[in-house]
C-alpha cells in the first residue's frame, strides 16, 4: 500500500541552520501520526513541508505516491489546522468553513449545506452567523477544524492545535479529535511538544531532536524502549544514569534509563528483593502531585534522580522524603533500559 | 537634632509619597491630569473655532456696506449652491480629490504591499525613508520644484522627448479640460503634483493595515485551495481595506482643502481652498468663506459614512 506521506531524505535549511536534516519517514493512510519534540526541533517545519508552505532544499516529499516537492499548497490534497487557528476575521463562522469550497467554485447552495453539515460535526451548528472574535478559544479551534475538513482532504495536518486551550478543554478535545479521526478515516499528522498528548492519541510518534528524527515508534514502544537519552528524558521523563554510573552499578557500559515510577525509597533495615539494584543518595527536594509524590534524590556523583510513588503508599505520610535526609533507593534490574549514547 | 532631621525628611517623603499614592489609587485622576492640556486645546481651539466657523456660515454679508450681518440666514448657502461659478469650484475640487485619491490608492497599494510582505528589514528601512523623506522638505519648495519640473522646457518634457514620448505628452495636453499649453498650466500637472504630495499619507496606513494581516491567514487561504489571486481578493484586500479607507480620507481631505498647489501649478480655475482664502482675505466675505469651508466637512462626513457602511471600520 502506498504511504499517505513519504519523506525521502528531506532537508530544509534556513540560512546556516538545518531546521530539517535528512529526514525520511512514511505515514500510512488512516494513521494518527504525531511529531513530537521541543521547540526548534524541526517538527513544525516538517508539517509545513507537507502543507507546502516550505519547500525542501533537497530530498523529495510524496503524497499518496506522487512527488509534490514543488507543488504549491493550493494544489495539495492536504489541509491544516493552524496553531493560531488563522480564522478569517472579516468572515462569519459559516463563511470561514465554506471558504475551501468557495475558492474551488462550488455553488452557493451546495457549499452552504456542506458547511452547515460540517459545523454540526464539530457541534457548532448555532454559531454560523458569529464572527470568530465572538467565539471562545475552544470554539475557534472547532471552526478551524471544520474549515480544514470541508475539502475532505486525504491528510489533515494539525500544528499544536491544543496549545492555547486550558487543561480540561485540551483533554476533551484530545478524545474528540481521536474519535473524529477514527470516524472519518483521514490521516492525521499532529505536531506537539506535549509528550502526554502525543502518547495518548497517536498510532505512532516520531520524536524530533535538532532537525532529525531520533525514533519512530508506537507510544508504548517509545515509552518502554526509548532509543537514546533524549527520548528517555523527553518522552518518559525517565532517569538517565550515565554510562559510568551504569557500569559501576550494573556492569553495562552504556547510559541506561529507569522510569521514576520503577524506583523506590526503601527503609534502611528492610531486606532487598533479589534482582533489585540499590544505591544511596540525599533527598534534594520533593513535590506533591496529588496522586503521586515525586522525590528528587542526589547521588554521591551529583546526579539527580526522580522517584515517583503513589501518594500515601506507605500510609504514614512521608518518613523517607525529608529534604537533606540520606535514603536508600532501589529498582528492579529488569526495568533498566539500555540506551544509545546521544549524538553530540 | 537628629530627630528633627529625620522628622523633616519623613515629612517631605510623606508629602510626595501621599501624592503618588493618591494618583496610584486613582488612575482616572492621573489620566485626567494628563488629558487636560490636549482637551483644552481640542475643546476650545479646535471645536470652538469649528463652531464659530459654522456660525459664520449662517450669517450673510450686506452687499452695499460689505459688512457681516449677524443674523441667522441661509442666504450665503443659497448663494453657494445657486451661483454656477461656485458650484463649478466645488465640482472641480471634488473631481480632483476623487481622481487624486484613486491614483494614490492605485500607486500606493503595490508599494505598501511590497513593503509589508516582501521587503527585508533593510529594504523596509529604505522604503520608510524613501516614503517619509519628501515630508521633511518644505511644502512650498516641493510645489515650486514641481512647477519647474513640469514647465514647458522642464525636466519632464525633456525626459519624455528623450524616450521619444513627446507626441504622447502633446496628445495629452491637447485633451480638452484637463489639457493646457504646458503641463505646469494644466490640470494634468496639478494632478501629478497632488498625487506626489499626498502619496505618503496613503502608503503608510495601507502598509500598517497589511502588516497587521497575519501570515497564517494567507497560508490558510492557500491551504484551503485558493490561488494567489483568490487569496488577494478574498483575504488580503478586505483586510487592507481599512488602511485604504484611512489613507483615502487623508488624500481626499488634503486635496479638498489645499489652496497652494492650485495657485502655483495648473489651469486658472478656482478650488475650494483658494476661494476660502480669497473670500476671507481680500474679498472680506467671511460668511461665504465659512460656507465654502463647510463643503469639505460635509463631503468628508458623507464619505466616512459610505466607508463605514462598507465595513471598513469593523475589521479594525
Amino acid at each position: 500500500m502506498t504511504a499517505a506521506i513519504e519523506f525521502r531524505k528531506v532537508t530544509r535549511t534556513f540560512g546556516s541552520v538545518r531546521a530539517v536534516d535528512d529526514v525520511s519517514l512514511e505515514v500510512a493512510a488512516g494513521e494518527f501520526f504525531s511529531m513530537l519534540g521541543p521547540s526548534g526541533s524541526g517538527k513544525t517545519t516538517c508539517l509545513r513541508l507537507v502543507a507546502g508552505f516550505e519547500l525542501p532544499a533537497s530530498g523529495q516529499i510524496l503524497l499518496d505516491g506522487v512527488d509534490v516537492s514543488d507543488v504549491p499548497p493550493y494544489d495539495r490534497d492536504v489541509n491544516t489546522v493552524f496553531q493560531d487557528y488563522a480564522l478569517f476575521p472579516h468572515m462569519s463562522v459559516l463563511e470561514n468553513v465554506e471558504y475551501g469550497l468557495r475558492v474551488r467554485g462550488v455553488g452557493a447552495a451546495e457549499r452552504r449545506r456542506r458547511a452547515a453539515e460540517m459545523l454540526g460535526l464539530v457541534k457548532l451548528s448555532d454559531f454560523g452567523e458569529r464572527r470568530p472574535n465572538q467565539l471562545s478559544g475552544g470554539q475557534r479551534q472547532r471552526v478551524a477544524l471544520a474549515r480544514a475538513l470541508i475539502n475532505r482532504p486525504k491528510v489533515l495536518l494539525l500544528d499544536e492545535p491544543l496549545g492555547a486551550l486550558d487543561l480540561k478543554l485540551r483533554e476533551a478535545m484530545q478524545i474528540e479529535l481521536k474519535g473524529l479521526q477514527r470516524d472519518l478515516g483521514i490521516t492525521f499528522v499532529f505536531v506537539t511538544h506535549d509528550q502526554g498528548e502525543a502518547l495518548s492519541m497517536s498510532d505512532r510518534v516520531a520524536v524530533f531532536d535538532r532537525g532529525r528524527i531520533v525514533q519512530i515508534d508506537t507510544p508504548r514502544g517509545l515509552y518502554s524502549r526509548p532509543r537514546n537519552t533524549f527520548v528517555a528524558e523527553f518522552v518518559g521523563g525517565a532517569n538517565v544514569l550515565s554510562a559510568r554510573l551504569a557500569a559501576s552499578l550494573l556492569g553495562i557500559s552504556k547510559p541506561v534509563a529507569v522510569r521514576p515510577e520503577q524506583m523506590r525509597i526503601v527503609g534502611d533495615g528492610s531486606a532487598i528483593e533479589p534482582g533489585w539494584v540499590t544505591m544511596s543518595g540525599t533527598v534534594a527536594d520533593s513535590q506533591y502531585h496529588g496522586a503521586t509524590l515525586r522525590v528528587q534524590v542526589r547521588t554521591a556523583d551529583g546526579e539527580l534522580l526522580t522517584i515517583a510513588r503513589p501518594e500515601g503508599g506507605n500510609g504514614n505520610g512521608d518518613s523517607g522524603a525529608r529534604t537533606g535526609s540520606t535514603v536508600k533507593i532501589a529498582w528492579p534490574r529488569a526495568s533498566v533500559v539500555e540506551l544509545e549514547a546521544e549524538r553530540a | 537634632m537628629n530627630g528633627m532631621g529625620r522628622g523633616a525628611a519623613t515629612a517631605t517623603g510623606g508629602w510626595s509619597r501621599a501624592l503618588s499614592t493618591y494618583f496610584y489609587r486613582r488612575p482616572n485622576a492621573s489620566a485626567l491630569l494628563l488629558l487636560i492640556p490636549p482637551l483644552l486645546w481640542f475643546g476650545t481651539i479646535y471645536l470652538g473655532s469649528l463652531f464659530s466657523l459654522l456660525l459664520q456660515s449662517f450669517y450673510a454679508i450686506n452687499d452695499f456696506t460689505a459688512e457681516v450681518v449677524r443674523e441667522p440666514t441661509l442666504a450665503t448657502y443659497k448663494q453657494l449652491v445657486t451661483q454656477p461659478a461656485h458650484v463649478d469650484i466645488v465640482l472641480r475640487t471634488l473631481t480632483m480629490a476623487i481622481a487624486v485619491t484613486i491614483a494614490c490608492a492605485l500607486i500606493g497599494f503595490p508599494i505598501a504591499y511590497y513593503m509589508a510582505r516582501y521587503a527585508t528589514a533593510r529594504q523596509k528601512t529604505f522604503f520608510y525613508i524613501a516614503v517619509l523623506l519628501p515630508m521633511w522638505t518644505s511644502y512650498l519648495v516641493k510645489v515650486y520644484a514641481w512647477r519647474l519640473i513640469l514647465a514647458k522646457s522642464g525636466m519632464l518634457t525633456w525626459l519624455l522627448d528623450t524616450f521619444g514620448l513627446g507626441p504622447v505628452l502633446d496628445a495629452a495636453l491637447r485633451t480638452p479640460v484637463i489639457g493646457g499649453p504646458t503641463l505646469a498650466s494644466s490640470y494634468i500637472g496639478m494632478f501629478i503634483v497632488f498625487v506626489y504630495m499626498w502619496l505618503p499619507y496613503m502608503i503608510l496606513p495601507i502598509h500598517a493595515a497589511l502588516e497587521r494581516v497575519p501570515r497564517s491567514l494567507i497560508q490558510a487561504s492557500a491551504d484551503l485551495g485558493a490561488r494567489p489571486g483568490q487569496t488577494f481578493r478574498n483575504v488580503i484586500l478586505p483586510l487592507a481595506f481599512p488602511g485604504v479607507a484611512a489613507g483615502s480620507v487623508f488624500t481626499f481631505s488634503l486635496t479638498l482643502g489645499d489652496y497652494i498647489i492650485p495657485g502655483v501649478v495648473g489651469a486658472p480655475g478656482y478650488f475650494i481652498g483658494m476661494m476660502v482664502y480669497q473670500q476671507q482675505g481680500t474679498a472680506g466675505n467671511i460668511p461665504l468663506a465659512a460656507a465654502f469651508s463647510v463643503v469639505p466637512i460635509v463631503i468628508i462626513a458623507i464619505y466616512l459614512t459610505i466607508v463605514k457602511r462598507f465595513g471598513a471600520v469593523d475589521a479594525l
